[in-house]
């Protein structure tokens, strides 16, 4: 358990009558990413809303970042980070007060943010940039630094959904080298795409479909185990068995 | 029934199109041109300019500079008997999330003076899969429905010519894939599409492409030309571990780039040197690839 920094058993979670995520156990250790795989209406968004704390599952176990996702969600907010394509930044404030803003909410001390705010813009090769506005920063840019600000108060383990939508292929690249930099320091990367070459990227990576798991491996053994030679093959096979009409 | 032309006849031109905002040039002097027929790609990442372009086309903004030409009429002085010719479907949902599906569909249908069964036979096999729900109310379908449904809407007064402004964002491999096989249906009936997307790899779907970045078109051809036009030699080299290889690529002065793709990385060489399968120091066999849209993108924008 010690390892684990996401331990789920027969996770559910109900709306009415139907059952969006319907008995997921599965775990992810610690410095690994893990891709979280599956089409859209799949239970994606459901699950790692209540990885995050967001949620109240319906019936099931889980802990995240060593907290209980039923009784300490606040706890599991405090100790994560997350990301997403939609939001990340608040647009009208400058860069560095980006990161001041996030570092005081998870309670970081005003020194630690000063030091860490210089150390962040200077390995992003951002110290230029620390007075503008993001809403001015080029897209690829906006995306690396809220990933960074994600990751500002070291957490644990790091929810990523979608990071690089859109993104031109360079940065998608740059993106997915902060990613590894991340797990080198022990960070946990959990990460949704719909990249299937970003999935060849993860150490393991689970496909969901109907709301189960219906494979969780690496990406070498789901080749092998299915007999094609790329993940996008992989899910294919996989996700077109899904039999849920999209809700 | 028409007649083929074997030489390609232009649906739509634009001559020097611009635009800006405040300081931030979104297009700078677009010109190119789409046949009759085609399906036509704009093959780049957010903040491209692509919406932009659609929206002038689409005659919802205007220009700074330049003109352009949709079906024979001025995008700025026809801009109404344009609005009648062509389908359009937004990135953005933009029908009415209280009507249901049946009502939008319905009032589309009307506000181009058409009715539902006129051209039903255009929509029929998309509008089919929505059907079933067709009481319900737009803002409650889900993503791959709602697309179901703009794009049902944007056909139903038989355009000739359809807009399609990121029609495949945020949408899994799957559905876009059935979502590609849609259009390619819809081009057997006559419609020219202008599709836009940032996945690369719906590049090779399309008759011809314009790889766009920073509101300038980088190159326009067909996929195949693209490639074939490569001007290097690319290799692939396969590893279990590819942060590590791609750190040990880019620390050897052989290496001119290396980018990770999937299971490979895609590695060039500088000029003098030619792997003979293999690279010193580094135990993997290079084998020689065809680029794909997304190396000669990836080359295209670091000039």
């Amino acid at each position: 358990m010690e390892n684990k920094v996401i331990y789920t058993e027969n996770l559910t979670k109900k709306f009415g009558d139907f059952t969006a995520v319907d008995h997921i156990s599965f775990s992810v250790n610690k410095s690994e990413v893990f891709g979280f795989l599956g089409a859209n209406g799949a239970g994606k968004t459901t699950a790692m809303r209540m990885l995050c704390g967001l949620s109240h599952p319906t019936s099931g176990k889980g802990t995240v970042a060593g907290f209980d996702i039923f009784k300490q969600s606040e706890d599991v907010k405090k100790n994560i980070g997350y990301m997403s394509q939609k939001f990340s930044l608040y647009e009208d404030l400058k860069v560095w007060e980006n990161l001041r803003l996030f570092g005081g909410i998870y309670g970081m001390k005003t020194k630690e943010i000063a030091e860490k705010t210089d150390r962040i813009l200077h390995e992003l090769g951002f110290e230029k940039e620390r007075g503008t506005l993001v809403k001015s920063l080029p897209l690829g840019w906006k995306q690396k630094l809220s990933f960074s600000v994600s990751i500002f108060h070291e957490p644990k383990i790091v929810f990523l959904d979608e990071p690089t939508g859109g993104v031109d292929p360079v940065t998608r690249r740059q993106f997915w080298e902060l990613i590894y930099d991340a797990t080198d320091r022990g960070i946990t990367v959990f990460v949704t795409t719909h990249y299937m070459d970003e999935a060849e990227y993860c150490d393991r990576v689970s496909i969901m479909v109907d709301g189960k798991i219906e494979a969780l491996d690496s990406p070498k053994n789901l080749k092998n185990q299915y007999r094609t030679q790329n993940m996008y093959d992989v899910f294919y096979q996989i996700a077109r068995k899904a039999t849920r009409v999209e809700i | 029934m028409e007649t083929k032309n074997k030489t390609p006849f232009p649906i739509l031109h634009s001559h020097l199109l611009s635009k800006s905002y405040g300081s931030v040039q979104a297009l700078k002097n677009l010109s190119f041109e789409v046949n009759r027929g085609e399906i036509y790609g704009i093959i780049g990442p957010d903040g491209a300019g692509k919406t932009t372009l659609f929206r002038i086309l689409t005659t919802l903004i205007l220009a700074d500079k330049g003109t352009a030409v949709v079906d024979g009429l001025d995008v700025v002085k026809d801009y109404k008997q344009i609005r009648d010719r062509i389908g359009y479907m937004p990135g953005k949902f933009s029908l009415y999330q209280d009507l249901t599906v049946e009502e939008n569909l319905r009032f589309f249908a009307s506000i181009y003076r058409t009715r539902i069964e006129e051209n039903y036979y255009l929509i029929e096999e998309i509008y089919k899969q929505i059907e079933p729900f067709k009481n319900r109310r737009a803002g409650k379908l889900s993503g791959g429905m709602k697309q179901k449904l703009a794009l049902s809407c944007a056909l139903i007064h038989k355009p000739t010519i359809l807009f399609l402004d990121e029609p495949t964002t945020g949408v899994d491999p799957i559905s876009r894939k059935e979502f590609w096989d849609m259009l390619m249906r819809l081009k057997a009936q006559g419609i020219t599409i202008l599709v836009s997307t940032p996945y690369m790899d719906e590049a090779t779907l399309c008759d011809r492409i314009a790889l766009i970045l920073d509101g300038e078109f980088m190159q326009v051809d067909t996929p195949q030309n693209i490639i074939a036009g490569y001007p290097e030699t690319l290799w692939a080299v396969q590893t279990d571990h590819i942060p590590r290889l791609l750190k040990e690529l880019r620390n050897n002065p052989l290496v001119h780039s290396a980018y990770s793709f999937g299971e490979s990385i895609h590695v060039t060489f500088n000029k003098e040197w030619t792997p003979n399968g293999q690279l010193s120091g580094i135990d993997y066999p290079f084998e020689k690839i065809q680029p794909t849209v997304e190396d000669c993108f990836m080359l295209l924008s670091k000039k």
